[in-house]
């Protein structure tokens, strides 16, 4: 073998390796997630057959072969509904963290610059955070009726104080860097010290915090489909099927068990994400080879 | 020769409000005189040395006069131009001649820049270099200031402090100023780094003819470095005053008691050594006449009285104490 050849061949392997040998945490977190958004997307191809098909005679069926994560009360493939599931749950949770995350951005930029902005947006940021985010989603969907994208709305306004009062806190913070200071005494424009200087490093926060909202805003869907406040009884989601479930949990466990199983899997699949994202963007663990 | 840097009657107060319940209960509002009527002039190519202790507004002095905080009265000019009271807008090509050094070396480099972007930020902004011939600017800088070029695409947390500090001299150095306020650059270094960076710093004013505004709280640094002292306690200067006066022939209680506390190379020499009792006093509640009063271990019934000026005692020598000429 050439010497080029054993340095092409032993590369890559040593490079993956050496990301999971660092970064455990994202990697596993990663593959998780990827998993779910695997299962979101391909359901219709995943062995799943109509997760709304009632089929009496399968009511309360127990795990097998056929249905691998048995029955409900009315007959319908458990394992279907859950696979489907994942397409209700990571909408939500990523269209959370994109609203959730841009609005409280542009909320706690101004209020972190501009300080007659901050009195008056962070009092009203504090009215949001009194009330609880459930019930403040649960108020906003029965103005709004429930729907998919209303469930996203609603969870995303509950969510935006908890951005607005980290990106505010960053930037207070950063402002009295004396790096900052010393780009304002350098001559930078304020646009450039806010582009360069200051959203760079609220970037890492920003991103284990998203995550957060991520999982968060998963879990906050699944106890709306609960108590009957989220997304439609129609539509598949985790919280539906366990709400579903609730009344048999004693002799059918595996209505509840299975979606369980599948929602505390994505949920530390994103924290572990998070976690691993804050490590991984820390500039001190940049490996400079 | 005319001064470079006027700074007249400045003054920064700081408003503490007693928050929302703090109104209604009558603990709202109260005023720190952080800094409180300061003048002093900086020729060109002059080193003038700040000192004071820990709270006595020798920074706020440093930051008034960088424009870092907008001063609450007083007047700071700049080659003849008033720079404390135009739009930040109209100062900012001025700024070009008034860098700063900070001193916490860490702190004043962005972590997620290399150190050579770091540099070359402020000859960009200003429009002095570009592309290769910025690269090259940094370059120079970087070999200037004793770093090597290899060095420029690196990130901060890849140096030591003193190299750090190198690099924020070097950032300051970038646009040509004329004055180079120097906020405790060395403080934050081992003793033998603070030399090495001293020496560069007299190395550097005297091949670019820079003016200094050296704030420390070691005078034995002082020393070293500047041509004229000013002593500064709770918001007002005390004394200043030619280096070798005020080192030989101190005439502040104050400056007395400060350099009595410079530690002597000589072991047989014998120092009276004046031990200041208590703490400065708030900035928010000075005391009534002389603010130096309360620890003055001279202090007369006067010394309540009437606030002492600043008073020539000699050619080159102010001081702000009744009994100064005693």
């Amino acid at each position: 073998m050439t010497a080029a050849n054993t340095v092409s061949n032993v590369v890559p392997q040593r490079s993956a390796f050496h990301i999971w040998r660092r970064h455990p945490n994202l990697t596993v977190g990663t593959a998780m997630l990827l998993i779910a958004i695997f299962a979101a997307i391909a359901a219709p191809w995943l062995g799943t057959i109509d997760p709304q098909l009632i089929a009496p005679f399968n009511r309360l069926q127990t795990p097998d072969s056929q249905f691998w994560f048995g029955g409900d009360l009315i007959g319908r493939d458990v394992y279907s509904r859950t696979i489907y599931g994942a397409r209700v749950s990571l909408a939500v949770g990523l269209g959370v963290a994109i609203c959730g995350i841009s609005l409280g951005l542009v909320v706690g930029l101004l209020s972190g610059f501009v300080s007659w902005v901050d009195s008056v947006l962070m009092r009203v940021m504090d009215g949001l955070m009194a009330i609880p985010s459930i019930l403040l989603a649960v108020a906003l969907i029965s103005l709004t009726g429930a729907s998919l994208k209303n469930v996203i709305i609603a969870i995303s306004i509950a969510e935006v104080p908890r951005v607005a009062r980290l990106v505010r806190s960053v930037v207070l913070s950063l402002k009295e860097r004396p790096y900052v200071e010393a780009a304002i005494t350098s001559g930078t424009p304020f646009v450039s010290i806010l582009l360069r200087h200051i959203l760079p490093n609220t970037l890492a926060p920003l991103l284990v915090q998203g995550t957060y909202i991520f999982a968060s805003a998963v879990l906050i869907e699944a106890i709306l489909s609960f108590i009957g406040a989220g997304t439609p009884p129609t539509t598949p989601s985790w919280g539906n099927i366990i709400a579903e479930g609730r009344s048999v949990f004693s002799i059918a466990p595996h209505i509840v068990l299975f979606p369980g199983i599948a929602l505390s899997f994505t949920v530390l699949g994103v924290n572990l994400l998070g976690d691993g994202l804050r490590d991984a963007y820390d500039p001190r663990f940049v490996s400079r080879a | 020769m005319s001064d470079l840097l006027t700074v007249e009657n400045l003054g920064k107060h700081f408003i503490v409000s007693g928050g929302l319940f703090g109104n209604f209960l009558g603990s709202a509002r109260r005023v720190i005189r952080a800094v409180d009527g300061v003048s002093f002039s900086i020729a060109h190519g002059e080193t003038l040395g700040l000192v004071g202790e820990s709270g006595c507004g020798k920074s706020t002095v440093g930051r008034a006069i960088l424009r870092l905080l907008d001063p609450t009265f007083g007047k700071v000019s700049l080659d003849g131009r008033d720079i404390s009271h135009i739009s930040r807008r109209a100062l900012r090509p001025l700024r070009q001649n008034l860098q700063v050094v900070f001193q916490d070396p860490f702190a004043s480099l962005n972590p997620r820049r290399t150190v050579g972007q770091s540099v070359a930020e402020p000859i960009k902004n200003y429009g002095l270099a570009k592309d290769a011939e910025l690269r090259k600017a940094v370059e120079r800088l970087f070999m200037r200031v004793g770093l090597r070029k290899d060095q420029i695409d690196r990130y901060p947390h890849e140096f030591s402090g003193g190299q750090r500090q190198r690099v924020g001299i070097a950032r300051a150095l970038g646009t040509k100023p004329n004055l180079i306020v120097l906020d405790e650059p060395v403080s934050a270094l081992d003793v033998s780094v603070q030399a090495q960076v001293i020496n560069l710093l007299v190395d550097l004013q005297q091949e670019f003819g820079l003016a200094y505004l050296f704030i420390a709280h070691d005078l034995a640094v002082v020393e070293h470095i500047s041509a004229r002292v000013a002593v500064m306690y709770l918001g007002k200067i005390v004394e200043i005053a030619d280096k070798r006066r005020l080192f030989a022939n101190p005439k502040h209680p104050y400056t007395k008691a400060l350099l009595s506390a410079v530690p002597s190379p000589d072991p047989d020499h014998k120092k009276n050594r004046i031990i200041l009792q208590g703490d400065m006093p708030s900035p928010s509640n000075p005391p009534s006449g002389c603010r130096f009063r309360t620890r003055c271990p001279i202090a007369k019934p006067i010394c309540a009285e009437e606030e002492p000026e600043l008073k020539a005692h000699g050619k080159h020598q102010f001081a702000a104490c009744h009994f100064a000429a005693d």
